[in-house]
């Protein structure tokens, strides 16, 4: 550990600096949205909007290097997929429910299909662990200009509409006859979901998507009374667990996302049994 | 008449994925009225609920809420939904809650005012020590009486329940009768419920509602099919409860 500090502090390991501090400012976002996604019960959609974003990430290598688009860069793909497969998501659970995990699954699987057809037909090496297991020690200035901006949208859309949410969450039902549009904020929600998979696809990457959005807010709800906690709560673990998993793997030389997965997976269980045994 | 009716049902039929649930049903509810709803399941009751608070739209048929469409009326309408369809380990208190009886279009976040209000229906359903409270503490009959706050804090003239008293004891039913007694002064309440038997005691009529389209196709509120809807049940009606005008027969 005492060596994760010493290169921590190192000028030469720059790298290791920019994936803590993104790590951080990207646990913002993730803690809030994952509250959502928990409270809201749609993990799964989150699931499907992560694996369809490898879609967009063949499509855009595709497009770069066998059309010849430069602007076709991954990170636009991966964003142009995710908000994709998140409309399509939302129209399905609010238009077709009794088809809704079929027509998920689908789009689960054929996205991910997808992705690997399109890079199978372009030219070059790529290297597919780091889409589907992350690589944060991968980060780019670029990447931190794109967490920054997603944390100021998701806090501000947050704090503004936090009351429509918490309906939307908590009884669609009972807001809607409010006068409030929930399927539109419902909408909105996915949106800023896919979002912010986008962005846990490059920490964690897409298989473990889930988990990082999932596991702290399984852990502030023991603690939290009010939605709001929830969210701060959930922030600080997705924090931690992105920080010591990250030293982690660099003590012991382990994949950065997988580490972070385990790490956090390993302290909700050992939370779980804990609160369940004092309750 | 004199007073005009607080829901008019017209000729209202729905079905769903080819399902006849409600048939040619025509339903005046006066204002001031306490009245349950009462039929087996699958029978359409919480249908009609729905239909009265717009969220469903009949396949035939026109629903006048004093005067209004059901969208239009919505403000006067307060709802209490089925316990079971919430997730009851949500992070909210009693406050957060209830304030949802708050929520409009025009506004971002909750006033004094609108906290106020809050306060004031918690009150009425006895819960005022149990405020900050997080709403997954409480038990089944104070979850309940908050949802009941919730409906109430919107100021509604009529209210309308599901199932209020489902998986509670009964002196809580009890309880939760004599709250709604006092409410339905100045409110008309209609209430979904399994007990016949016990709510016959507190409102003033029974709407029984059953599709039952195959054996009587163009009836819903038949007098009658009580005997069909209660075989063995038929005993616990109290037949001492006053009826609105015309019986249970709403043709």
């Amino acid at each position: 550990m005492i060596e994760f500090f010493n290169a921590l502090a190192d000028p030469d390991n720059q790298f290791l600096q920019l994936s803590m501090i993104m790590g951080g400012l990207a646990s913002i976002s993730f803690g809030i949205i994952g509250t959502f996604v928990t409270t809201k019960r749609i993990g799964y959609l989150a699931g499907a909007i992560s694996h369809s974003v490898f879609g967009g990430i063949g499509l855009a290598l595709y497009l770069q290097v066998r059309v010849g688009l430069a602007w076709a860069d991954p990170l636009w793909g991966a964003i142009f997929a995710a908000v994709l497969s998140a409309l399509i998501v939302g129209f399905v659970s609010i238009y077709a429910k009794e088809r809704e995990d079929t027509i998920i699954g689908t789009l689960w699987a054929v996205g991910m299909a997808a992705g690997i057809l399109f890079i199978d037909r372009t030219p070059g090496y790529f290297n597919l662990t780091s889409y589907l297991f992350g690589d944060i020690l991968l980060i780019s200035t670029r990447d931190l200009m794109f967490v920054i901006c997603l944390d100021l949208v998701v806090v501000g859309i947050s704090v503004l509409f936090f009351n429509r949410f918490f309906g939307v969450c908590f009884d669609s039902e009972f807001t809607q006859l409010r006068g409030i549009n929930t399927s539109f904020f419902y909408m909105f929600l996915l949106v800023l979901t896919a979002l912010t998979v986008v962005l846990l696809v490059r920490i964690v990457g897409i298989v473990l998507v889930i988990a990082l959005l999932t596991i702290p807010p399984a852990i502030a709800s023991f603690y939290a009374r009010r939605l709001w906690q929830m969210m701060v709560y959930s922030v600080i673990f997705c924090a931690l667990f992105t920080w010591i998993g990250l030293a982690l793997s660099y003590s012991f030389s382990l994949s950065s996302g997988p580490t972070i997965i385990v790490f956090s997976g390993a302290v909700y269980l050992v939370l779980l049994v804990v609160h369940n045994q004092f309750k | 008449m004199t007073i005009a009716p607080a829901i008019i049902f017209e000729n209202i039929s729905f079905s769903y994925h080819k399902r006849q649930i409600l048939e040619e049903v025509n339903l005046k509810i006066p204002d001031g009225e306490f009245a349950s709803i009462v039929g087996p399941n699958g029978g359409g009751k919480t249908t009609l609920l729905k239909l009265m608070l717009g969220l469903i739209k009949p396949d035939t048929g026109t629903i006048r809420i004093f005067g209004d469409t059901p969208e239009q009326a919505r403000e006067k309408m307060g709802y209490m939904p089925q316990y079971a369809h919430l997730d009851m380990n949500f992070p909210a208190t009693v406050m957060d809650v209830v304030l949802m009886g708050r929520l409009g279009k025009k506004k971002l976040w909750f006033s004094k005012q609108d906290k106020e209000k809050a306060r004031i229906a918690i009150d009425e359903v006895d819960m005022a020590s149990y405020i900050h409270t997080g709403f997954s503490e409480l038990s089944g009959g104070q979850k309940q009486r908050v949802l009941i706050a919730r409906a109430l804090c919107s100021n509604p003239s009529i209210l309308l329940l599901d199932e209020p008293t489902a998986n509670v004891d009964q002196e809580t039913e009890e309880n939760l009768f004599s709250i709604l007694q006092k409410l339905n002064t100045n409110m008309t309440i209609l209430l979904v419920s399994h007990d016949l038997g016990f709510v016959s005691k507190y409102v003033k009529s029974v709407i029984c509602v059953n599709r039952q389209v195959l054996i009587h196709p163009t009836t819903l509120m038949d007098g009658a099919l009580i005997k069909d809807i209660y075989h063995s049940d038929l005993k616990m009606v109290r037949h001492d409860h006053r009826c609105s005008e015309g019986g249970h027969c709403h043709d």
